[in-house]
């Protein structure tokens, strides 16, 4: 001992004051600074990634939400729509709805309506939906019949894509989609005041279409909610179930083990494998239409589950011990003590872990492709048995087409479907806030 | 721990009955315990234990920590019956019922015998619901007049009536250390029982509070059979009546407080009373 202590070099290294123990205090601080750095870097790079990948949608995809369309003063002639003077739904779906379109478009633009080519070269400009839209509004008011109005109606994609800047006027006119007659009405509308950009309700209203200006979301958003409602009303009862059975009553034995290390192992399943399980079970075996939303909800059920019984077991653990034992010491049975004083603390915890367990499969899009929800669905499904689309492969499929109006689209959808998931995490954080106590 | 597993063949043997104390002759005895062990898994807590728990009076539970006093307080109301691991020997009784007799009603045992936890645990709910809480699981109440009679009641019981009267509906995690503690002494009462353990009741308080509660655990003996561990031997000196000394999982002994702390029998007593271990 007497010579350790008498060496100069160990007594200088354990000193305080000494310059050695400045150095040492001051690589400690180095190494805290460095950390930091590290922490901020890494902060910054996901900012950035996060403000690029916001700039790209957002800039590709806002003109989504607006569309070009002809002012045009409609006339709903009598002796085109019904000329046998009827007004039954046969008649007014099977009218000749273009030709008053077009009579319209003739004579603001000024096109010869005798020149075959003339006609078609001026047929062109307006969408092939419109003959729709005129037909729901006189199903919806009959007396229309008879009356000029000025009408919205949808210009073709090609205009579109003009008015956006998406088509080059200086590329020869041959290979140009639009021909310099067409460009010079377009030109003309535009200064007049008869066509433009107006909100695209359709983007909302509209199911798949072949022409990106009457293609729409309706079809992929009604389909989702099916889901969602699906996953909410399986995934949570069942799981949140499942976490208190095996949280607070399951004895702890090698068959409970198992059944943990399982659910485990199911929340890092790859989602395709759930959608082949899904076409096996649920269409193969049990026969559940194809591309129906609920099939694709009960997919979806079974890929969630494990993330709300995950989540909802680690908020009843969060639950202090101590609430447990003073209301099983005021002789609650082990149920009560449950449901009357651990659910109602663990629920903020259940619910943000439900919510984002609903909000990843709101997402998902590769189970579904498996069992068919990826389908030209024209017609707003009224029941979850009907086929539907999802909004992630409403994106998919639109993200396969060419046409500069689907470009648009795919990126538009993204926004919608960023919304959602924006709203639902906002959902879980106040929900979180309201039912938060503290004990 | 290594020690004290070394040791067990000596501990065991020196599990002594003394003579039967002064208090037994004055009250009949509540609680009488024969051969009690507990493991928890393979590890011997609690070697056979006997003992004879007055009623009417405070009993308390020396001794240095990890000597099983919790453990066995635990055994009364079947609280370790929640821990998976834990397995109870030996026989308990309370007024002479076998309290682990398969046929029993766990959750009526526990709303018998009450118990207050070393750190206070309030529900999160108002301070009101708190005490009616047990009352209401148990259909003590016939309608609401009843039911706040009896949270006046205890209340007024643990001392905490005139503190809260005027906020019965404000949360009773928003009371202070020593009044959440009442509250839960409170919460104990409301549900009749006949014998209250504490666990440690004033470790987590500071001393004005630890006299209020010691001076509640003193008006309450009138009424209950009250079990308390305790760390300090002060405090076992002034609120109890008798005092067991545990060691390394064994009861070393047993007798008037008065005559624990001025003459102990046991070597190891002594030196612990005195202070030279634990």
């Amino acid at each position: 001992m007497a010579d350790i202590t008498a060496d100069p070099a160990r007594t200088r290294a354990r000193a305080w004051n000494s310059d050695e123990a400045r150095a040492r205090t001051r690589k400690r601080y180095a190494a805290e600074r460095r950390f930091r750095m590290y922490g901020i870097a890494a902060l910054c790079f996901a900012t950035a990634f996060l403000v690029i990948l916001f700039t790209t949608i957002i800039g590709t995809g806002w003109t989504a939400f607006l569309q070009s369309k002809f002012l045009l003063n409609v006339t709903f002639a009598e002796d085109v729509i019904a000329p046998d003077g009827k007004r039954d739904e046969q008649t007014l779906r099977l009218a000749n709805w273009d030709k008053i379109a077009r009579t319209a478009l003739y004579q603001v633009i000024g096109a010869n309506e005798a020149d075959r080519k003339e006609r078609k070269d001026a047929n062109e400009l307006l969408s092939r939906g419109i003959d729709v839209q005129l037909r729901d509004m006189v199903l919806a008011s009959p007396d229309l019949i008879g009356q000029t109005k000025p009408v919205w109606l949808l210009a073709q994609g090609n205009v579109d894509a003009l008015l956006k800047g998406a088509i080059d006027r200086d590329i020869p006119e041959d290979r140009r989609q639009l021909n310099n007659r067409q460009l010079a009405w377009v030109d003309a509308a535009v200064d007049k005041g008869i066509l433009a950009k107006k909100f695209n309700t359709g983007l909302f209203t509209f199911g798949a279409s072949s022409q990106p200006e009457t293609a729409g979301l309706l079809v992929a958003i009604v389909g989702s909610f099916f889901m969602m409602l699906t996953v909410a009303l399986l995934a949570v009862p069942i799981g949140v179930a499942a976490a208190i059975y095996l949280e607070e009553f399951a004895p702890k034995n090698r068959w409970t083990d198992l059944i943990e290390v399982n659910i485990n192992n199911l929340a890092a399943v790859p989602s395709i494998v759930f959608g082949l399980l899904g076409l096996a079970v649920f269409i193969s075996f049990m026969g559940l239409p194809r591309s129906a939303s609920l099939v694709g909800g009960l997919v979806l059920t079974l890929m969630t589950l494990p993330t709300v019984i995950i989540a909802s077991r680690a908020a009843l653990t969060a639950v202090p011990p101590s609430i447990r034992e003073g209301a099983l010491g005021v002789g609650a049975s082990k149920m009560q003590a449950v449901f009357h004083h651990v659910l109602p603390l663990a629920l903020p915890g259940i619910m943000t872990g439900t919510i984002l367990g609903l909000v990843q499969a709101l997402g998902e899009t590769a189970p579904l492709l498996m069992i068919g929800l990826v389908a030209f669905v024209v017609d707003v499904p009224s029941t979850p048995l009907e086929p539907a689309t999802a909004l992630p492969v409403q994106i998919y499929m639109w993200a396969s087409s060419a046409e500069r109006g689907f470009v648009e689209r795919t990126a538009g959808a993204t926004i919608v479907l960023l919304g959602f998931l924006f709203i639902m995490n906002a959902l879980a954080v106040f929900l979180r806030r309201r039912f938060e106590r503290r004990w | 721990m290594d020690a004290a597993v070394a040791e067990k063949p000596a501990r065991f043997e020196t599990v002594m009955t003394p003579a039967e104390p002064a208090i037994m002759k004055e009250r009949k005895p509540k609680i009488v315990t024969e051969g009690v062990t507990v493991h928890y898994g393979d590890k011997q807590a609690i070697y056979p234990l006997d003992i004879k728990i007055p009623d009417r009076a405070v009993s308390a539970f020396i001794g240095p920590s990890g000597c099983g006093k919790s453990t066995f307080l635990r055994c009364i109301n079947r609280m370790n019956d929640t821990i998976p691991t834990a397995r109870v020997g030996g026989r308990i009784t309370i007024d002479g019922e076998d309290i682990y007799d398969p046929a029993l009603d766990v959750v009526q045992l526990r709303a018998r015998v009450g118990m207050v936890f070393q750190k206070p645990n309030p529900f999160p709910k108002s301070i009101f619901d708190n005490i009616a809480y047990g009352p209401r699981i148990h259909g003590f109440a016939r309608n609401r007049t009843d039911l706040e009679e009896i949270v006046v009641n205890s209340l007024k019981r643990a001392g905490l009536f005139e503190e809260v009267k005027d906020r019965l509906e404000s949360p009773g995690t928003g009371l202070s250390g020593g009044q959440q503690q009442r509250l839960c002494i409170a919460r104990a009462i409301a549900v009749n029982p006949d014998v209250i353990l504490m666990d440690e009741p004033c470790s987590a308080l500071d001393p004005i509070a630890t006299a209020r509660i010691e001076e509640l655990i003193d008006e309450l003996r009138e009424n209950y059979c009250i079990v308390i561990v305790t760390h300090s031997m002060q405090q076992a000196a002034r609120v109890s009546q008798l005092t067991a000394f545990f060691h390394l999982g064994t009861l070393v002994e047993v007798g008037d407080t008065e005559a624990m702390f001025t003459n102990p029998q046991e070597r190891r007593t002594q030196d612990y009373i005195m202070g030279r271990f634990g």
